[in-house]
């Protein structure tokens, strides 16, 4: 009873001057509009970004470092066991790229219950020789059907058919920039020279595109039996186990683990993109930065006008108290107002923003770069619409308080002696 | 057995400090016992607001002892007096009239609702019957705004009857109103002292209005002369 007196009062102030009211509302639609959109599009666009790297990144990735030995021989000389021994200029020990009983690895793998799926892959350095001069790119020999499945290969392979790879005998997958370097065609014959000196003929099937420049420039792609042939190596050769996990923030834990077991290299994707999530990190706090800055301002308006309502309404004020509420109930009803308005203000600025994320995701947004890309990504994440309603409620309640107290303050004697 | 006064003060002083320090109450003493029809008269200036905004709890910035009902007043907390002022005190302005976002009826019904007894169509009803007293139930649904300065005061005189206070207050109810109107208003006075026993301290200017009371307290210079 009590407080829908108190409700009663706030709106029959509000109706009253009810212009004033809804530019405050407006105010807090506005900046809540733009909070959500913007997050929403920052975001689908971080993801986006993150997605280009990320999702061709697998998530714990084995392999043999060259590296020195540990162990040298003369920490194994009983005479200087006592010693603090320092050996400038070590050199690696010679030790095999390829993984030792890869085949047993995968398997292990492959019956862990946390990892969604394995795939092997092998790297060349070749020089592809074009008339007269040689350029140097990596062949990866892949596991076609493994690559698509676990790093969307396939969207990545934007003319030919990526399944080629696997049916047609030394064909190549070419980097579009390393393909325009070399002016070669699809169903061209190209010649590659590797770091063996083997001479190879590779049938150009497709063209790769990751819309990261450096990349495309670089790589290209074989099937994993192709490459093998390529260096004269057997089917066992694999120098990298690829493993995609179902939720990819236990790869640190994982890729220790491992490490241990097998007693090979393992990275997780956290440590080597490290920076990566840095950029992420930055962006995303430059969107809370600005949006929290329109709801500040907002929040100034709402300030301005309750400041503005209890000037104006300092007779009704005065009566209130008269008749016996107290400083807490005027303090109320102005804390109310302020709710009332950062509540309706922001439901409609989280449909309005909602609305402008759809408005944004249909705006076409094709890049050279990214192929799989039509439109503008947003990210509708109801964490963002979350953090906008608690803001707009924490921001437009500060900005009822001062106001408020203001007004709870109201010595009713000296208004009416005032008259 | 002697009854407890409505209303008492004993030894009230007051200061006002700006621009210096003036005194404005001297020494007041005095009671209002009830059923009591009292005026207080005085020169512009002797002191008859401030004692009435003291009495009514809304200024605690005094020296001396007030008892409403017989219990000590001065010195409680403001939320205390808020609820005294809405349970016993009715007070009538000059010129504050009525909360123009609201109608008439719900004007009337503010105090009751913030006192929160009784359920609302109750309070409407109750409201009604102090608006019929003064023959403006026809008004009941105007916006406050919408009535004439006589009208307003008639309806700001039922708002204070509307929890049945102990006492009502008045700082010179007429003042503001032509001779028609406040010879109404005068006569709803009249009878409310006489048909409800309704205690009443009403400070003016009219000496026909001080002569219609039971008893009249005249000031000067912030002290009682005459009671
Ligand atoms: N806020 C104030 N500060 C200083 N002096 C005041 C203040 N309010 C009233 N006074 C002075 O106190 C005296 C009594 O005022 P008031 O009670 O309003 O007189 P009355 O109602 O009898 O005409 C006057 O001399 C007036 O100037
Ligand atoms: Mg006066």
């Amino acid at each position: 009873m009590k407080v829908s007196l108190i409700l009663e009062i706030a709106k029959a102030l509000m109706l009253a001057r009810f212009k004033q009211t809804m530019i405050a509302a407006i105010g807090v639609v506005f900046s809540i509009t733009m909070f959500v959109a913007l997050l929403g599009f920052m975001n689908g666009l971080n993801k986006l970004l993150d997605g280009l790297i990320l999702n061709r990144t697998p998530h714990i990735r084995f392999y043999n470092e060259i590296k020195p030995s540990v162990n040298q021989p003369i920490d194994l000389a009983d005479e200087f066991s006592n010693f603090y021994n320092i050996i400038r200029s070590v050199k690696p020990a010679a030790s095999r790229l390829s993984i030792y009983n890869n085949e047993a690895i995968i398997r292990t793998l492959e019956e862990d219950p946390r990892v969604l799926g394995v795939a092997p892959k092998l790297s060349a350095q070749v020089f592809y020789n074009v008339g007269t001069i040689d350029i140097t790119g990596v062949i990866n020999g892949i596991d076609v059907e493994a690559e698509s499945k676990l790093f969307a290969f396939t969207d990545y392979v934007t003319a030919g058919n990526y399944i080629d790879l696997k049916n047609t005998s030394n064909s190549i997958i070419l980097g579009k920039g390393a393909a325009d370097r070399m002016m070669a065609e699809i169903g061209d014959v190209i010649q590659a020279t590797t770091s063996q000196g083997n001479r190879v003929q590779l049938k150009v099937v497709g063209y790769y595109q990751s819309g990261l420049g450096d990349l495309d420039n670089v790589q290209s792609y074989a099937s994993i039996g192709t490459v093998q042939k390529m260096m004269g190596e057997t089917a066992s050769y694999v120098t990298d186990i690829q493993v995609k996990l179902k939720d990819f923030n236990l790869a640190p834990a994982m890729a220790r683990d491992y490490r241990d077991i097998f007693g090979i290299d393992a990275d997780d994707i956290q440590t080597v993109n490290a920076q990566f999530e840095t950029g992420t990190n930055i962006r995303t706090l430059i969107s809370y930065a600005v949006g929290i800055t329109l709801l500040i301002v907002s929040g100034f308006g709402i300030y301005n006008i309750l400041n503005m309502m209890i000037y104006e309404k300092m007779d009704t004020i005065a009566i209130l108290k008269a008749i016996g509420f107290s400083g807490r109930d005027v303090n109320n009803i102005f804390i109310t107002i302020a709710l009332t308005i950062g509540f309706v203000g922001g439901t409609i600025g989280l449909i309005l923003g909602f609305m402008a994320g759809l408005g944004i995701e249909r705006i076409p947004f094709e890049t050279e770069a990214l192929p799989t890309v039509k439109t503008f990504p947003v990210d509708f994440n109801p964490k963002y619409y979350i953090i906008a309603a608690i803001f707009s409620i924490v921001t437009t309640y500060f900005a009822g308080y001062f106001p408020a107290r203001k007004a709870s303050g109201v010595d009713p004697v000296e208004i009416i002696r005032g008259k | 057995m002697l009854e407890t006064p409505v209303l008492e003060a004993q030894k009230v002083n007051k200061y006002f400090f700006s621009p210096d320090k003036t005194q404005v109450l001297k020494e007041v003493t005095f009671q209002v016992t009830r059923g009591e029809f009292v005026s207080i008269m005085g020169k512009s200036g002797c002191g008859k607001s401030t004692l009435l905004y003291i009495l009514s709890t809304m200024d605690t910035d005094y020296e001396g002892k007030l008892l409403i009902d017989g219990e000590v007043i001065s010195g409680k907390s403001p939320s205390y007096l808020s609820k005294i002022r809405n349970e016993k005190i009715g007070f009538v302005f000059q010129f504050h009239y009525l909360l123009n976002e609201f109608s008439v009826l719900e004007n009337v019904m503010i105090p009751g609702l913030k006192l929160n007894k009784k359920s609302r169509p109750e309070l409407e009803h109750i409201a009604m019957e102090k608006l019929k007293i003064f023959d403006m139930q026809d008004h009941a649904l105007k916006k406050a705004n919408q009535l004439s300065g006589g009208q307003k005061q008639r309806v700001a005189i039922a708002r204070s009857l509307m929890n049945d206070p102990l006492i009502i207050m008045g700082d010179e109810p007429t003042g503001n109103l032509d001779k028609r109107n406040s010879d109404i208003v005068f006569n709803i006075f009249k009878e409310l002292a006489k048909e409800f026993k309704q205690t009443m301290l009403i400070v003016t200017h009219d000496a026909e209005f001080a002569a219609g009371t039971d008893r009249i307290i005249e000031m000067e210079d912030g002290y009682i002369i005459k009671q």
